[in-house]
């Protein structure tokens, strides 16, 4: 019932994420090479079909989802809920308004 | 506070010791690229911080018994860079609860929890709006066929306020399924259900019927059929479909790893 992408598209989406992640050196990476070895492992052998390839498929389509969402929910959490408060005079620029200044400075001012 | 941090990392070289009254978006990170997953004692796996062992919050060492766990959970402290979010830590937070169980459960009380969401569960509850009866309810009742064929229980379905009956049998039939499994796969199916707020569309996801997609999307259908007629808002509406998505599929994974048995089978070359 579950439309599972193709093992390799499965495979270049989890490798895509983690380069995303851990930037050009992911090759070294512990995750790369369990995640090749694995998909090595679990192709169909010669003799007949491996339950364990749907097995394994399913799992990596859940840790590729695992990735994926992460990564978005990460990215969108910056984009909209990092920000943290704005300074006074980015507040006051909302509506237009500047923060009043007096050229001498205030009295306890140096 | 910040300050603070940061002498206790230079009078300790590179490492970095997380105390307990430092608020946690405070610390920075000051670890080597690479976590890596070590074979600690008895078979299970370890990982190592810059040469240090990760702990739990409650001061255990932290293992899994299983090696694609660990680098799981390796990649994910790998991923952080800056300051540490926990909260895109999913599986290492699952991790922590199984080993430190810190609010005594044991497997019955999270049975019983797991099935109270069995009465109001949310395919129970099919809309009779328009808009809905499409593809999805389809899958709906596709997926209820499949529930019968495994489980040989009869799922009702409701559109009132009161929801279905559910039968006795049907209940025991979950709970001795549920008593399969160990203590660790109940913390994640715990956790799925308590997401998807429904028993029956985790235990699917977890017998591969259901992708994470399939089953999130099925989880929002009534969020889903609003947004499809009032618009999508993205810091609202995508934020917490992510946030869904991420929390569910890293209990799936923390469910199928921990109990899965790996055997592996030499063909014997014959003569």
């Amino acid at each position: 019932m579950a439309g599972l992408a193709s093992p390799l598209r499965v495979c270049r989406g989890i490798l895509k994420e983690l380069r995303a992640m851990q930037g050009p050196s992911y090759k070294r990476s512990l995750a790369y090479s369990y995640v090749m070895d694995q998909f090595r492992k679990n192709k169909v052998t010669g003799e007949r079909y491996c339950r364990a390839q749907q097995e394994a498929l399913h799992a990596s389509h859940t840790y590729l989802c695992l990735l994926a969402s992460t990564r978005s929910h990460q990215a969108l959490h910056n984009l909209y809920h990092a920000k943290g408060e704005c300074s006074t005079e980015e507040a006051a620029g909302l509506v237009g308004l500047r923060l009043p200044t007096q050229p001498g400075g205030k009295g306890w001012e140096k | 506070m910040f300050r603070r941090v940061f002498q206790l990392r230079n009078s300790f070289g590179n490492v970095i010791s997380v105390c307990k009254s430092c608020p946690s978006h405070q610390y920075s990170k000051c670890l080597s690229k690479y976590s890596t997953a070590s074979t600690g004692n008895h078979g299970l796996y370890e990982i190592n911080l810059d040469r240090r062992k990760l702990k739990t919050p409650g001061g255990k060492l932290f293992t899994v018994p299983n090696e694609a766990l660990a680098i799981a959970v390796a990649t994910e402290w790998d991923a952080q860079s800056g300051t540490l979010k926990f909260y895109t830590m999913h599986l290492t937070t699952l991790c922590n609860t199984a080993l430190d169980n810190p609010t005594q459960r044991n497997k019955e009380q999270m049975i019983n929890s797991a099935l109270k969401f069995l009465e109001t569960d949310t395919i129970c509850r099919l809309p009779n709006d328009v808009g809905t009866v499409s593809v999805n309810h389809t899958l709906i009742c596709i997926f209820s066929v499949l529930l019968h064929c495994r489980y040989n229980v009869t799922i009702g379905s409701s559109s009132s306020i009161l929801g279905p009956e559910i039968p006795q049998a049907t209940k025991e039939t979950f709970r001795q399924h549920l008593n399969s499994y160990s203590l660790w796969s109940l913390t994640g199916l715990e956790f799925v259900i308590s997401q998807l707020k429904s028993i029956l569309l985790s235990l699917g996801m977890v017998d591969r019927y259901l992708t994470v997609e399939q089953a999130v999307l099925l989880s929002r259908l009534e969020e889903e059929y609003q947004i499809s007629h009032w618009g999508n808002v993205e810091w609202a509406h995508d934020y917490d479909m992510y946030e869904l998505r991420a929390r569910t599929a890293a209990g799936a994974l923390f469910i199928q790893l921990s109990s899965e048995n790996l055997t592996v089978k030499h063909k014997i070359m014959q003569d």
